[in-house]
């Protein structure tokens, strides 16, 4: 460290003042004390510079084109997702896992490791004060450097090995890739591949129909509510999306799924034939859109 | 034309020591990859800036149609991702730039490190880059959850459960950085606006310092 040793000398005030004179400003070399050619930073270094950002603009354009963005499915809470963080945190996730980092040595874990670790790095130029500048004259600080440097590799590769090990066992794949597989079925399919979250609520269609009372008769309101949004069974509303008239009575009849047939306990509780017929077309006609 | 229109500013704010200030330099020999190709180590500080100036254009235009909330967020950038023209590629360039950025700043530090450049007098320029490294990451952890889906949700979940085990203040920076007991929709609105407000206008401050004190210093010496 540049540090003029002043002792010697007396002190110096600044003009007829108590102000102590400081060691004033530490005059950069100017660059024609450095050797060889240099060059003018306008036009002629940054003309060159701008052809490095251009070439390097383009690699990376390639990449995002070839590589869209991850995304999965929308947060849910109880979904079973391996927790991962972003691959450059993945050396501190790993290392948090390891005994004397967790358990009853968190602390340790969360603050004192990395406390000194970051710390040191952020005081670097207070802790390596000597003036050699090449690293292979600083033992010290190199390996330091060194050392943290395999560790991060180290503990990177550990933490990625085992995310990909957990994936093969639990027999999962990535959400965002998953999704992406999920959209390209869909989309062979023609329909809508959109994980959004739908927030609408669909409306009942035709309140006041007849239907509606055959509806809470004929025991449907057991299982799929009063309001139709389903209870033990699915919600009606928008059903007519799915099934036409003639499913609606074919499911009436037989059943569908964990559903027992209904039209005897219909039949049971007063209604005809008549009634059960404009219930299926009254449920038909209830699509989401209208 | 524009000397008329220069001199004319000139003449009312003096700007011609401003521009030399920041633009009339030279650029010494051992740091120029035309004269020695291995000084392309000098390179990645100037390319950890062109990326940090690609994530905010991009990240300008994602909030055009990003909405924080927690069934918006979701639709929002699938929208962005499927259906806007060019979204996929805007969202990609600020996810990949995202990564770019602390690859580039990494090799910028090792750089710095290795070349012994942050010894006196240049020891304050280490330490407002240091802190820049600190921001950088940050807003990489603030800005994984706003996709808001399951792996964003769970790693934040890990993220703040970590912060957590901080004895005494980790209790409150978890509540803070969470706005509640659960990751929830406060959660989403602080880290958008930590993400979006708090961490960028710090790190603006801090590249400021951090130029302004190279241009005053001059770029180390040869070793």
């Amino acid at each position: 460290m540049a540090r003029i040793d002043k002792s010697e000398e007396k002190v110096v005030f600044v003009g007829d003042s108590r102000v102590r004179k400081g060691n004033g400003f530490i005059t950069p070399p100017d660059y024609s004390a450095y050797p060889g050619k240099s060059e003018a930073f306008i036009p002629n270094f940054l003309l060159k510079e701008w052809m490095v950002g251009v070439v390097v603009l383009v690699g990376f354009l390639v990449l995002t084109i070839s590589e869209p963005a991850p995304l999965g499915y929308p947060a849910n809470p109880s979904a079973s997702v391996i927790p991962m963080p972003d691959w450059y945190f993945l050396f501190l996730y790993q290392y948090l896992k390891y005994p004397y980092a967790s358990g009853d040595w968190v602390v340790l874990g969360t603050l004192g490791i990395p406390g000194v670790a970051f710390g040191g790095l952020l005081l670097a130029p207070f802790l390596d004060r000597g003036k050699e500048r090449r690293f292979y004259r600083r033992p010290i600080a190199s390996s330091l450097m060194f050392l943290s440097l395999a560790s991060i590799v180290y503990l990177t590769n550990v933490a990625w090995t085992h995310y990909v090990d957990e994936l093969e066992k639990s027999g999962q794949k990535p959400e965002h890739i998953q999704r992406v597989e999920e959209a390209r079925e869909k989309r062979a399919q023609g329909l809508p591949t959109s994980n959004a979250i739908k927030t609408k609520e669909i409306s009942i269609v035709d309140k006041d129909d007849p239907a509606m009372e055959s509806y809470k008769k004929a025991t449907c309101i057991s299982c799929h509510a009063a309001d139709l949004k389903g209870g033990a069974g699915p919600s009606l509303r928008g059903i007519g999306d799915k099934h036409d008239k003639e499913a609606i009575l074919a499911i009436i009849h037989n059943g569908y799924n964990n559903m027992q047939p209904a039209y005897d306990n219909a039949i049971k509780a007063g209604l005809t034939d008549e009634d059960i017929d404009h219930l299926a077309e009254w449920l038909a006609k209830q699509k989401a859109e209208q | 034309m524009f000397k008329n229109v220069y001199d004319w500013i000139d003449e009312r704010l003096d700007i011609t020591p401003i521009w030399r200030d920041v633009a009339d330099h030279e650029v010494p020999e051992h740091v120029n990859p035309a004269h020695h190709f291995s000084a392309f180590v000098y390179c990645f500080g100037g390319l950890t800036f062109f990326i940090t100036v690609i994530q905010i254009l991009s990240g300008m235009f994602l909030t055009m149609y990003y909405v924080p909330d927690i069934i918006n967020a979701y639709n929002s950038v699938e929208y962005l991702q499927t259906q806007v023209a060019f979204g996929q590629i805007v969202r990609g360039m600020h996810h990949w730039g995202a990564s770019l950025v602390i690859v580039m700043m990494f090799l910028h530090t090792l750089r710095v490190f290795f070349t012994g450049s942050y010894k006196a007098p240049r020891e304050m320029n280490w330490v407002v880059g240091m802190l820049i490294f600190f921001v950088m990451i940050g807003l990489g952890l603030t800005g994984y959850l706003l996709p808001w889906d399951s792996k964003a949700y769970f790693a934040t979940k890990v993220t703040l459960e970590i912060a957590n085990s901080v004895p005494i203040v980790g209790p409150i920076i978890k509540e803070l950085l969470q706005g509640g007991s659960i990751v929830g929709a406060e959660t989403l609105t602080r880290f958008f606006a930590i993400h979006v407000f708090f961490l960028p206008a710090v790190l603006l401050i801090l590249l400021v310092g951090h130029f302004i004190m190279i241009r005053r210093q001059g770029i180390s010496g040869p070793l």
